[in-house]
């Protein structure tokens, strides 16, 4: 239920609605897409990556001297939790051909790829249980341009232009082009995808796309692929070994300098294990669960962007680490659920954003990075949010009117999952809007690969949301979860390749030696320990309490125990 | 954590109450004070613990919090994922995080979307009893029951659609007397009829040969060849569907 101050507000939005719905019955736009000009102005003037304390130069390794955001600086500029001297590397824990760092949708694509095209061997480590990830918790699709009336290269061009013709061109041409492969594959594993009688697919408008090109399983992509995924990896146990609750805390390398495995940190017994691989893959996800800029998040409990920290400290260079995607429609109310994701498919549906007044103020289905902007400026500046009880700020999302324009029970059957998150609070969205307000969402740069998933540190192979350059600044809806399929894809190919000619020297941890002499003569004086693995939400004097307890504040000490990650340190 | 304050805005509200009401949770057999709206893992972690298991998108969709809960004064066990489920006063709670369950090991390909695949696989569906216990305790709503039930007559479309929403959590077969592992039945049905049983999408299979064909090779190589002015020129011009 909406608290009684909402109410007067609430009822303009039902006094609009009827005009509103005229408005979307017609083929024109309900409100005037931006142009260049506009959407330089806006976000330049209201995203969150344009405060002028949001990036700042980092002072070490590869991207020394590129502005990045000022978090993932802290992060780079932070110490590693071993020292070389602590770890006995002759003697690996376990050997494998390719180890894939992280059980979500791009590590587990990678490992059946690798096996059925070259037959190779691989371990997954992960670090909660296999899909514990992002992937298994998009809703609104996937894009892949599959419609007549659509193509490839039409997908290219909105993908560069959602991108702001950052994207590396190469990444978006394999992206692009393999999608419909993907969608087969996908299909011949068993998802179950949206279907017209005819048996062709459902296709739906993302924000950014020029044609109909949003696949989807009803709102539960993400499951239904994860599921069918990690299902497939546990029916080849003698192909994939899973290692759950087992993150990577450091890459090795050799002394040519390829990369050679990492050491893996036990959740459990605080153990830490040596495995040298031929090449190694980063599928480590997001970092939506550093909170930047103080935003809640739609990621998954361990998004912490350990990928970057790891790669970065073994010399690989990261693109585009420079700007975050906020999601437009995260909740805001309830409290319980806040930064919860509202699917982009919403307005693709017909949902619309409206201000206080029940009147609308931007285009539905603007690029992200444009509408969550929007949407800021409009309670920031316009005063057209609507302030909630604890403290937060938003703006209606009119969910009632989809089922005025699509029939009654469309809502309840495609937006099965946020229907029901939010009647356990007594909202009904088919009768009710929702608020929002945008929500840390996507990483959108990450280690820069090439379209064989390669990095400029050899055997070393990053897919999914750790890797940078496919989506430029700014990843459009439906992209992502084809991106962890192609690439994942291509990484298993490409290092299942790789590991039949490869030959390892022998292994060392020299690059954190180097880390440290290099934070050191840049003067860095960082108590922040990495990677964070998990985030801790315990009130802040529980945190206050545990960092006496442990007194650990140098590296090398009890991982769990020496939680630094607070609003605080980072 | 979050920050889209309404303060950092310049907006004037008025202070909740409801916010400063704290309730006593016994976690795991530990009474612990906790903000009297927050959900059970919120709690959990309210009272200082660092999950490790027990927690993983935090939303309602990966099923790694399933937790069992009794009320006071009620004999009756309730289920819930700790993620989306607020807490009581006076509630006790314990976290299941991990169910055992023995997967099947399959080829999706050789198995038949019909009642054999379920004999194969998970032939302890057939010991249902009907009891519908597993359906009481879906965090989901879920009819479980008739999806085992459907399983038994190898109507694996059924089985599908009425799992759909199945988050793999495993409380019901935490609570099942028939010691069925419904999640796996219903992956196993999923993926069966998408490979089996779905409708062939010519569209797509066309569009998969264009590709190998190397249809969009031109027009791939000059949109690479343009400079970003021009892209840009065609992406503004673009026609929209
Ligand atoms: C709520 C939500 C909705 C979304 N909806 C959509 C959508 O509709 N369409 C779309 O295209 N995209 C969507 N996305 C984005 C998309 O789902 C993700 O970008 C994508 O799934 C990322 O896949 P991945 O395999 O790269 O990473 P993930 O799926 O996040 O997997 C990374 C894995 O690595 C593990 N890991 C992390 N650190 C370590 C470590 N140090 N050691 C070992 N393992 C580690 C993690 O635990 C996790 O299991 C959504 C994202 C979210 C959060």
């Amino acid at each position: 239920m909406y608290p009684e101050y909402m109410a007067a507000s609430l009822r303009m939005v039902d006094e609009t609605r009827a005009r509103r719905l005229e408005l979307a019955k017609k083929p024109e736009p309900v409100y005037p897409p931006m142009d260049a000009a506009e959407r330089r102005a806006v976000l330049e003037g209201f995203h969150p990556d344009f405060k002028s304390d949001a990036r700042r130069p980092v002072r070490v390794g590869p991207n020394r001297g590129d502005i990045l955001t000022t978090e993932v600086a802290h992060l780079l500029e932070s110490h590693s939790w071993l020292r070389p001297e602590q770890v006995d590397l002759s003697r690996p824990d376990f050997e494998t051909d390719l180890l894939i760092i992280g059980g979500g949708g791009a590590g587990c694509n990678a490992a059946l790829t690798a096996m059925k095209e070259h037959g190779v061997r691989s371990l997954i480590a992960t670090k909660l249980r296999m899909g514990d990830a992002n992937t298994m918790m998009s809703e609104g699709g996937m894009q892949a341009a599959v419609a007549r009336a659509d193509s490839p290269t039409r997908h290219y061009l909105d993908a560069l232009g959602g991108g702001h013709f950052e994207n590396k061109p190469e990444l978006v041409r394999a992206l692009t082009e393999d999608a419909p492969k993907v969608v087969q594959y996908l299909e011949n594993l068993g998802v179950v995808w949206d279907k017209e009688a005819d048996g062709s697919l459902q296709v739906l408008h993302g924000g950014g796309t020029s044609r109909k090109r949003m696949l989807s399983c009803r709102d539960h992509i993400g499951a239904m692929i994860m599921r069918t995924l990690m299902d497939e990896v546990k029916n080849h146990p003698d192909m994939i070994e899973v290692k759950e609750f087992m993150p990577a805390v450091e890459l090795i390398r050799d002394e040519e300098g390829r990369c050679a495995g990492a050491i893996l940190y036990s959740m459990d017994s605080e153990e830490f294990f040596v495995v040298r691989a031929k090449a190694t893959l980063i599928a480590t996800g997001g970092f939506g669960r550093l909170h930047i800029r103080g935003f809640d998040t739609t990621n998954h409990y361990g998004a912490t962007g350990d990928g970057l920290v790891l790669a970065y400290r073994a010399g690989a260079r990261l693109m585009y680490m420079d700007s975050v995607q906020y999601h437009p429609t995260g909740a805001a109310f309830p409290e319980q659920i806040a930064g919860f994701l509202i699917t982009e498919k919403v307005r693709g549906a017909g949902g619309q954003p409206l201000n206080k007044d029940g009147e609308l103020f931007v285009f539905p289905r603007e690029p992200r990075d444009i509408e969550a902007s929007a949407i800021i400026r409009e309670c920031v500046q316009n005063g057209g949010g609507i302030a909630t009880p604890s403290g937060r700020v938003g703006v209606w999302l009119d969910s009632p009117i989809i089922d005025l324009i699509h029939g009654e029970g469309y809502t309840a059957h495609h937006f099965a999952a946020i229907h029901r998150q939010f009647l356990r609070y007594d909202l009904d969205i088919t009768r009710v809007p929702m608020l929002i307000y945008p929500s840390l969402h996507y990483q959108n740069g990450g280690v820069e690969i090439n379209e064989r998933c390669e990095t400029n540190l050899p055997g070393l192979y990053v897919a999914g949301e750790a890797s940078g350059g496919v989506h430029g600044r700014n990843r459009l809806m439906g992209n992502s979860v084809l991106d962890y399929n192609v690439f994942g894809r291509r990484a298993g190919l490409f290092a299942g390749e790789y590991v039949k000619n490869t030959t390892l020297a022998p292994l060392t941890l020299s690059h954190l030696d180097r880390h440290e002499r290099d934070l050191a003569d840049a003067g860095v004086d960082s108590e922040l320990v990495t990677p964070i693995l998990l985030p801790s939400y315990a009130p802040e004097d529980v945190k206050k309490r545990q960092l006496i307890r442990g007194g650990n504040v140098l590296p090398g000490s009890s991982v769990l125990r020496n939680r630094l990650h607070s609003d605080a340190t980072l | 954590m979050g920050s889209a304050s309404a303060a950092g805005h310049g907006i004037n509200i008025t202070h909740d109450k409801a916010k400063d009401r704290h309730v006593t949770v016994y976690v795991m057999g530990k009474a612990c004070l906790v903000p009297g709206d927050a959900t059970i893992m919120g709690a959990i972690e309210y009272a200082g613990h660092q999950i490790i298991r027990g927690a993983g998108c935090r939303e309602g969709y990966c099923g790694a919090c399933a937790t069992l809960y009794r009320l006071p004064g009620d004999y009756r066990i309730r289920t819930g994922l700790a993620c989306t489920t607020l807490v009581e006063d006076g509630m006790t709670l314990a976290q299941f995080p991990s169910i055992p369950a023995g997967k099947a090991i399959y080829d999706i390909e050789t198995l038949k979307p019909d009642v054999s695949a379920i004999a194969q696989t998970y032939p302890v569906v057939f010991r249902c009893v009907a009891c519908n216990t597993c359906t009481k305790s879906c965090p989901q709503g879920l009819q479980v029951m008739d999806y085992v039930q459907a399983a038994k007559r190898g109507d694996i479309a059924q089985v599908m659609d009425l799992s759909f929403y199945c988050v793999a959590c495993g409380l019901c077969m935490l609570r099942c007397p028939a010691e069925i592992t419904q999640p796996l039945v219903a992956t196993l049905a999923k993926r069966l009829y998408g490979r089996h049983l779905r409708k062939e999408s010519r569209e797509l299979a066309e569009r998969v040969r264009q590709v190998e064909d190397g249809s969009f090779d031109p027009e791939y190589a000059e949109l690479m060849a343009m400079s970003r002015e021009a892209l840009s020129q065609r992406y503004y011009a673009r026609d929209m569907e």
